[in-house]
């Protein structure tokens, strides 16, 4: 495998850093870089991460990271994922309120370990943490019960203060959504899977409605849901393609819609992109608008029953035949 | 009549499904069996995911119709769990 570490990599543009991922030759991981790069998005590193956790020790070669923002990644711990030297010299401050170092959740209690330490190493209000511990549940919690990942998910954020914004990536080398989905729905490409993951009431465990009595398949139409609302990015990556959610539009008087179809949500897609196998998640949490919350759980009944009563009109309502 | 504090079991954030799994098999489903009615104590809960509540709520819901709704009390509920909450229980009446 391949990778290259670009200029700068943010879910706006991260589609040129898919792009220059090659996942031939699995069983080695080569990457190289840019000089003077910038900045790459925590959904970058966690992908990175994970990958070398597929692999052997010391299939992994790294060139020495010259730029002076090198630092993010030994700051950020990928270094030690990978098993290489960066041969920098830093001194490790307190990581409080700004990022969270890669991480991996193997199980349950790794993850609520994770979200209890996670609050207090952000300098959060507890307003704030809300969404963020909400996606990061959701999203790890989706990767233990249905990636069948040997290595668990991989996670990292950074808190962006300028901005008020926190970036959070989360990656796993599991069987992918498609593959995860065809347990018990029809789908036609990873694209058409990644989208009706989105869906309502759609989860790979059952194709009844409701769900099972662990899973009703909400937890990414919530996640999307959140950032529709608060104007934030939300990029999905799995199998050869990718959905990714854009900065959505208001209406003249500010309003918005939340949609159950992923299709009439501002986005833009992409099929054929290098294999991942697995799901790779990004998603930018702004966090000035956080009395939303609540405003967005009323929304998010409203279009889920709406969902729900459309789906079941469609599957039982007969067409009169006329002779 | 059964008490069960979430608190106790699941922390400020109620998250873990495996305890919310553990709570309905052991706790929920067998009280509700004998005929008592349950009260999900939520207080010093701060927020929950829609994950854990289905995993605590809607297999009895399923089971045993929306009338057991008579009998489980969602007790010391802050306003998002309360939605939280009411979107798990609107949607498993909706299925």
């Amino acid at each position: 495998m391949k990778i290259h570490l670009p200029n700068g990599a943010f879910l706006g543009n991260i589609d040129q850093f898919l792009n220059g991922f090659d996942p031939s030759e699995p069983d080695k991981l080569d990457i190289t870089a840019v000089e003077n790069w910038m900045w790459l998005h925590p959904v970058a590193l966690s992908m990175i991460a994970s990958l070398a956790l597929t692999l052997e020790k010391g299939r992994v070669t790294c060139p020495k990271i010259k730029a002076r923002s090198g630092h993010y990644l030994e700051r950020m711990g990928l270094f030690k994922f990978l098993g290489v030297e960066s041969g920098m010299d830093i001194t490790e401050h307190d990581s409080s309120g700004r990022f969270i170092p890669l991480t991996q959740i193997r199980n349950s209690e790794d993850l609520t370990r994770f979200i209890t330490e996670m609050v207090p190493m952000l300098h959060l209000e507890p307003r704030q943490a809300e969404p963020i511990r909400y996606i990061i549940s959701e999203l790890a919690r989706n990767v233990l019960e249905h990636s069948r990942s040997d290595n668990g998910a991989i996670l990292c954020a950074q808190y962006f203060e300028k901005s008020n914004i926190i970036r959070l990536g989360i990656a796993d080398t599991g069987i992918g959504i498609r593959a995860s989905l065809s347990r018990s729905h029809r789908t036609n490409d990873d694209l058409d899977a990644i989208k009706l993951s989105l869906t309502p009431g759609v989860t790979g465990t059952t194709s009844r409605e409701g769900g099972t009595a662990l899973n009703a398949g909400a937890g990414l139409f919530f996640i999307k849901s959140i950032a529709v609302t608060k104007h934030n990015f939300f990029v999905i990556y799995s199998g050869n393609a990718m959905y990714k959610l854009l900065k959505r539009k208001d209406e003249n008087d500010g309003s918005f819609t939340l949609n159950a179809n992923a299709n009439l949500d501002r986005h833009s897609e992409k099929a054929n992109m290098p294999q991942w196998h697995g799901t790779v998640i990004g998603i930018d949490i702004s966090l000035d608008s956080t009395d939303e919350f609540n405003a967005l759980l009323d929304l998010i009944r409203d279009t889920y029953g709406k969902a729900i009563r459309e789906r079941k009109e469609n599957r039982y309502k007969r067409v009169a035949k006329f002779e | 009549m059964i008490t069960l504090n979430l608190l106790e079991s699941a922390g400020s954030f109620a998250e873990n499904k495996d305890l919310a799994q553990s709570l309905r098999l052991e706790k929920i489903i067998p009280a509700l069996e004998r005929g008592e009615e349950v009260v999900l104590n939520f207080d010093n809960v701060d927020g929950t995911t829609q994950s854990f509540i289905h995993a605590l709520i809607s297999d009895p819901i399923r089971i045993y119709g929306s009338n057991v709704l008579d009998r489980i009390t969602f007790k010391n509920c802050t306003e998002t769990v309360q939605k939280i909450i009411s979107i798990v229980v609107d949607y498993m009446q909706e299925s």
